[in-house]
This record gives C-alpha cells, structure tokens and sequence, in this order.
C-alpha cells in the first residue's frame, strides 16, 4: 500500500506551470554595476537631472553598505551584483497610443497568464498598468481615473509629468540610504507604477498592476508609489508571475505608501515568482523587497499578501503610524515549498497616539521549504494608549520543512497594550483520512485545508483576488502534504 | 453476491510489527444491518478504518470483496465515491473551512465519479435541507467550520448528516453511540434508522449494547483479539450485556 509520503512525493514533483519565456528582442545595459550603468539608465529614460543626481547618491551610498547576511534565517550562494544586468526594455519604437499598438508577443504573455489585458480591465472594471520586464508597455482607463484627478501612471512618466510629487514625496518612507537593497533600486530602478489619489476622491476601481520578469539575467527593481491626499481612499492590487530560469534572479523592489490626514490605502499582493527548481532549488528568484507606508493623522494603512513564489524572499511590509489615531494592519499567507525559503513579517511603528495595529501571519512550510515570521512591534513612548495584536500561525506539510518565529515587542509607555499569539500546527494523516473519506483527493483535501488555514487573510483580499490567491496557493501546493 | 465478503483478514499498524486484524471473516448482503461488538482492543474499530483503506494500516493477508470488485486495490476516496461511508468516532476539525463547502465538494466528488453533473450552491442546499431537519440541525450548522467547536453530541449528529447526504450503499457506524447522552442518542438512532433500506447495508461497530435498542441489528457479531469469535441475531447483544464479554472469552479460549 503506498504512503502518505509517496503520493505527496509524486504531486510535488509537477512542474512549474507558468515556465515559459516570451521571445522579444530586449534593449538591454552590458552586465555590470558602475556608475555608468546609472547614467546609462537614466539616460535611457530621458530623466532629468535631479533623478539622475538622486540615483548617483544612492549608488554612491550602496558602495559604502553590505549585504544583510546575518539575521535573516535564508541561506544562499554569494550574489554577484557584477553579474546582473540592470536594464532592459522590450523595444518599442514609440510609446503604444492603443492596445492594437502594443506588441503581440506581449500580449500572448499575458494571455497564457491568463491575463487578457483589455477584457480583463473592462469586464473586472481594473485598470491596470502591466509591466513588462522594465517598461510600462500599456496604461488602460487612465482617463477615467484622470476625470477624478487620480494620477495613475508609470514611474517614469510620473518623474516627467509629476515631478512636483515624485520629489516630494520619492524617498519621504523609504529614504535612498535606508537598506542595501532599498538603496540598491534607489540607485538602478528601471520602472513601476505611481499613484496619486486627490483629497477626498474615492478610487472608484481596483488599481492593478502585473509584474513579469522576462529578459535572461535581468535584475527587477521597480519602484512603486502611491500617495493617497487627505480623505482619499484607493485600493491597489499587484500581482505576479514569471517564467523558468537556470540562474538566479535578482529582485529588488522599493514599495512607498503615503496616506495622508484620513486617508485610506489597502495594498494587496499576490507574488507567484518562479521558485526555482523543484528538486534542487536552483534557479528561483531571489526577492527583496522594501514595502512600507507612512500614516498621518485618521489614516489607515493595510498590507496584504500572498506570497507563494520565489527562492527567496526577504520582506516586511511596514506602517509608521506617525499620526494620532492612525491604523496598520498586516495579512500574510506565506507559503515555502520544495526548497524555497522566506523570512517575512512587517514591523508596526506606534508614534502617534491612540494608533491601533493587527498582524495576522498565516505560514505554510512544505517539502524542504524554511518559513520564517520576523516581527517588530515598536510602540515608541509618546504613542500612548495605543494597541497591538498580533496573531502568528505555521502550518507544516511534512516533517522536512520548518517554520520559525521571531516576534520583537518594544513598549514604552504603560497605557498601551501588545498582544502576540502564536500555534504551530501539521496537517495531520487523520484531517487528509477524513477527506479522502468523504470522496475527496488528496490535492483537493491539502488545498481544502490550507485555504480554511488562511481564510482569515484571504476575506482582506478583494474578491476577484481572493480567487486568483486561492489558485496560486493550489498550484504552489501541488504535491506538499504530508 | 455478498455486498461486502471479508475473507481471512490480517492487518497490522503500517509502520510496525504489531497484528490487529488476525483473520477476519464476515459477509453482508444488502439491506442488512450488522454490529460488531468487542471490548476495547479487540480490533473493531481497526476493522472499520481498514474498510475504509486508512493507509496508517497495512493488509498482510486475506482479501475483502465490494460489489464483487477487490476493495483492497482501492484508495479511502475510491472507496467513498464507490458508496462506502465511515461515521467516525473521533470525527476531525478542519479550521477554516466551512461545513457546506465540505460536504458540497464532497458530494461533488462523488457525483464527478459517477458522470453525474456537479450541484450547484442552490441544488446542493435543497439536497441538504431535509437532512439537516431530520438530524434537527440549525441552519448555522452549515457555515461553521467543520467540527470546530461542536460539541461530542453535534459531532456525531454531523456524522449522521454526512451519511445521510452522501447516501452511501455501505455505512460503516464506528463507535457513534460513544459520548452521547440519551437524547442525543435517539437523535443519532432516528437518523441512522431512517437510512435503513433494501438498497444499503450498515455496519456498527459498538462497545455498548445500548446503541442497539435504537438501531436494532439484524446480525450480532463478537469481536475478540482480532476476529469474530461469536455471531448471532439480536438476542447475543443481551446474552452480552447480561453476562459481560468473560463468557465469550472463556468459550472462545476452550474452542466451542
């Protein structure tokens, strides 16, 4: 009779499903990290020079910084950012004025994702700004946005059409000098999305944008902004996906959020980047990313994500609650199979009065997969009364995988009050027995069981999302239980 | 053609050395009701689960025939989808998923297997209606994770439900009287003895006799260190409750 272990061995070993690379010819830099390279992307860009003198400072302050190797629990090979190649844009000869305009490799990209671009917008009602690689290559229902007087836009385009906004606020929470791989996407970032949401407009769409590294050996730092004015609401949705690859990718990502005087932001994501090969590991991205927002007075900030991709992944989500009364809150599904690992979390800065926090972290370990929570609560001395709770979940597939808690509480003020609660639980032989009584497959069970394991994130997400997370969660899982 | 035809069988815990199962042999035919009765360890409870091809159990010898087919080839799911059910004695909470998305994927399932078109919400709700009434279930029910915070009697009420829904040609019944008060009891018995019929087979497995006064057996079986050492009509499950199970040990031990 075969084992539990033997059917979950056979369904873990499925291949990626998405591993395919689109053939476009790319305009790309040499390898190689100087200060030329810098100049040759904003070169590239057409930027002016107070990006270009922006970049060159923090290149000039990364060259001072290391790598952060000691704290986080992930283990891999010594990147060689020599090796990388910062830039490279799908070539296009003129900016796309339609759909019919944009290349059709790309849109058959998307399509395979299951990305129809143009329905997907009109039927979901999402406007979205598609990323290809380095460059926007199409913008949809920006003039609805724009009768609003929401800016929403491509990084580039924001530093020439916006710079009054990029300057005042690029940097305001995630300084240039603030972490090796911040400063890095400070000094090379190739692209990303900017938003602007005026004084008590009500986004009336879910903004979306689709990430996709493509071009061989090409690093991804994309750099986001999203600044919601007072009153304003507005809920951003990003996701993505990418394609096989023998080496290692690098990826480093710059997430700023600024939601002034009562203003609201809900930030969702589901990351789905190529986790390397199944058997070895070899071959997944490596993600580092740098998300955190700023709230002001009355504001709310909420980060969700479902990070089911890459090889690894280093990233904390992060609220200052700067303004009385301001709100953070942090949902997380991570999930680490074959030989992924991830050490993720958030950090809740309490400066203001009366700000409220809510952590829930859903980890889920499977094959030879590490899962590490990393969590700071700071509640600073003049954040009186103010309030913390965190709840921290891991879930264990198999008895191969690991999953670690690191929860940091800092409170310097007696009014205020941080709760931290944790399980670790498997998913246990009699739970799979029990479904698989009543009918059901193994794979259906393991997804049953996980879904319900993150069934507190996943409401936060919004529906069409929530759907689209509960399949990458399922793909992900194909072949982990044990 | 026996529904179920067990023959010589052993099984022993997968991953030890341990028998349980030491020779088995039983059949039943359709639109019969059997209860095994043992004490605790004798293997009744292992018997069910390995109907039902829990793989923590490995099969060293003998074979079990369903419908004519070999039952052991199959898979626990295989199983389910080919009409078998199991209500558990220890029935497991799965956090987070709820009770209707259980048992509608469950249904499913089944009806896949079959070539029949999967339920939508709306017929799946209509199917479940008059089975929730009949284990006099609260609407609620349905929305709260399965088994998570119910009590032992909403547990096995649940069971029953489950059995009701799935419509199973054999319901294996492990323990269902364990942990119910008298009400809850008749609840239970009302539910499972509305399942009787010619077109099923039920198999109990009980410690207790009392199970019996409300789901009365059409045949008694002695279960005693890993095989059925005495059958018999309905009375052997008083002769048992008056004389305690010494007797058939004794009987057993001087070979009549």
């Amino acid at each position: 009779m075969p084992t539990e272990s033997t059917e979950i061995q056979e369904l873990a070993n499925r291949e990626y499903k998405w591993g395919f690379v689109t053939d476009i010819e790319a305009d790309s830099a040499p390898p190689g990290l100087n200060e030329e390279i810098v100049r040759f992307i904003s070169a590239k860009k057409h930027e002016p020079d107070w990006m270009l003198q922006w970049r060159l400072k923090a290149y000039r302050h990364w060259l001072t910084m290391e790598e952060p190797s000691y704290w986080p629990k992930l283990t891999y090979p010594p990147i060689n950012y020599q090796d990388s190649i910062y830039y490279s844009a799908p070539k296009q000869k003129a900016g796309p004025r339609s759909m019919d305009e944009v290349d059709p490799e790309l849109l058959k990209t998307y399509e395979k994702l299951g990305i129809p671009l143009e329905e997907r917008a009109i039927l979901a009602g999402v406007a979205v700004d598609a990323v290809f690689d380095s460059v926007s290559v199409a913008t949809t229902f920006k003039e609805k946005l724009a009768e609003l007087g929401i800016i929403f836009c491509s990084f580039s385009e924001a530093v020439k059409n916006h710079p009054e906004l990029v300057r005042k606020y690029m940097g305001s929470v995630v300084p240039y000098s603030d972490n090796f791989y911040a400063t890095l996407n400070s000094a090379v970032f190739s692209d990303g999305s900017f938003c602007y949401v005026p004084k008590g407009v009500r986004c009336p769409m879910e903004l979306s944008t689709y990430f996709r590294i493509n071009a061989a050996k090409t690093g991804q730092f994309e750099r986001t902004l999203l600044i919601a004015d007072e009153g304003a609401y507005v809920s951003y949705l990003e996701g993505c996906t990418a394609p096989v690859r023998d080496e290692n990718q690098l990826h480093a990502a710059v997430v700023e959020l600024v939601a002034l005087p009562g203003a609201t932001i809900k930030y969702s994501t589901v990351q789905n980047w190529y986790p390397g090969d199944p058997k070895t590991g070899k071959g997944g991205i490596y993600n580092f990313v740098t998300k955190r927002g700023k709230a002001f007075e009355n504001s709310k900030i909420t980060w969700t994500q479902v990070e089911t991709g890459s090889a690894i992944t280093w990233k904390y989500p992060s609220c200052i609650l700067q303004g009385d009364n301001s709100v953070g809150e942090f949902y997380s599904v991570a999930l680490t199979n074959h030989h992924q690992q991830a050490d993720t979390g958030t950090k809740m800065i309490h400066i203001g009065k009366n700000t409220r926090s809510t952590v829930v972290s859903k980890g889920i370990s499977a094959g030879f997969g590490q899962n590490t929570y990393r969590g700071l609560i700071k509640i600073l001395k003049g954040a009186a009364n103010s309030r913390n709770y965190t709840q921290c979940d891991s879930l264990l597939l198999g008895d191969k995988c690991g999953a670690h808690t690191f929860p940091y509480i800092e409170v310097r003020n007696t009014s205020s009050r941080a709760e931290h609660e944790a399980s670790t639980s498997k998913i246990g032989e009699d739970q799979l027995f029990y479904c698989k009584s009543r009918g059901i497959s193994l794979e259906d069970a393991v997804n049953m069981i996980v879904n319900g394991f993150c069934k507190e994130v996943f409401r936060e997400l919004p529906m069409e999302f929530a759907v689209e997370a509960q399949k990458l969660l399922g793909v992900s899982l194909e072949g982990s239980v044990g | 053609m026996a529904l179920l035809e067990i023959r010589n069988l052993h099984a022993k815990v997968a991953h030890g050395d341990r028998e349980i199962l030491k020779g088995v042999n039983l059949a039943i035919e359709t639109g019969e009701v059997h209860a095994i009765m043992g004490k605790n360890g004798s293997g009744k409870s292992t018997l069910s689960q390995v109907l039902m091809g829990r793989e923590t159990y490995e099969v060293t010898q003998g074979e079990v025939l369903y419908k004519g087919r070999d039952l052991l080839e199959l898979s626990a799911e295989e199983r389910a989808r080919e009409g078998i059910f199991l209500a558990f004695q220890y029935p497991v909470e799965i956090p987070g998923v709820s009770t209707s998305y259980f048992l509608k994927a469950a249904v499913n399932a089944v009806r896949k297997h079959r070539g029949e078109k999967e339920l939508d919400a709306v017929q799946f709700l209509k199917l479940v209606k008059d089975k929730m009434a009949l284990l006099r279930m609260d609407q609620s029910f349905m929305n709260r994770a399965v088994n998570e915070g119910f009590s032992g009697g909403e547990k096995k009420r649940n069971e029953i439900f489950q059995m009701a829904v799935m419509d199973p040609k054999l319901a294996l019944m492990d323990e269902t009287d364990s942990g119910l008060d008298i009400d809850a009891l008749k609840v239970v018995a009302g539910g499972a003895n509305s399942l009787r019929g010619p077109d099923r087979a039920i198999l109990m497995v009980t410690h207790y006799q009392r199970l019996l006064n409300y789901i009365e057996p059409d045949y008694v079986h002695v279960m005693l260190d890993g095989r059925i050492v005495k059958s018999g009509g309905k009375s052997l499950a008083l002769e048992l409750e008056e004389k305690g199970y010494d007797w058939v040990e004794k009987e057993a031990a001087a070979g009549v």
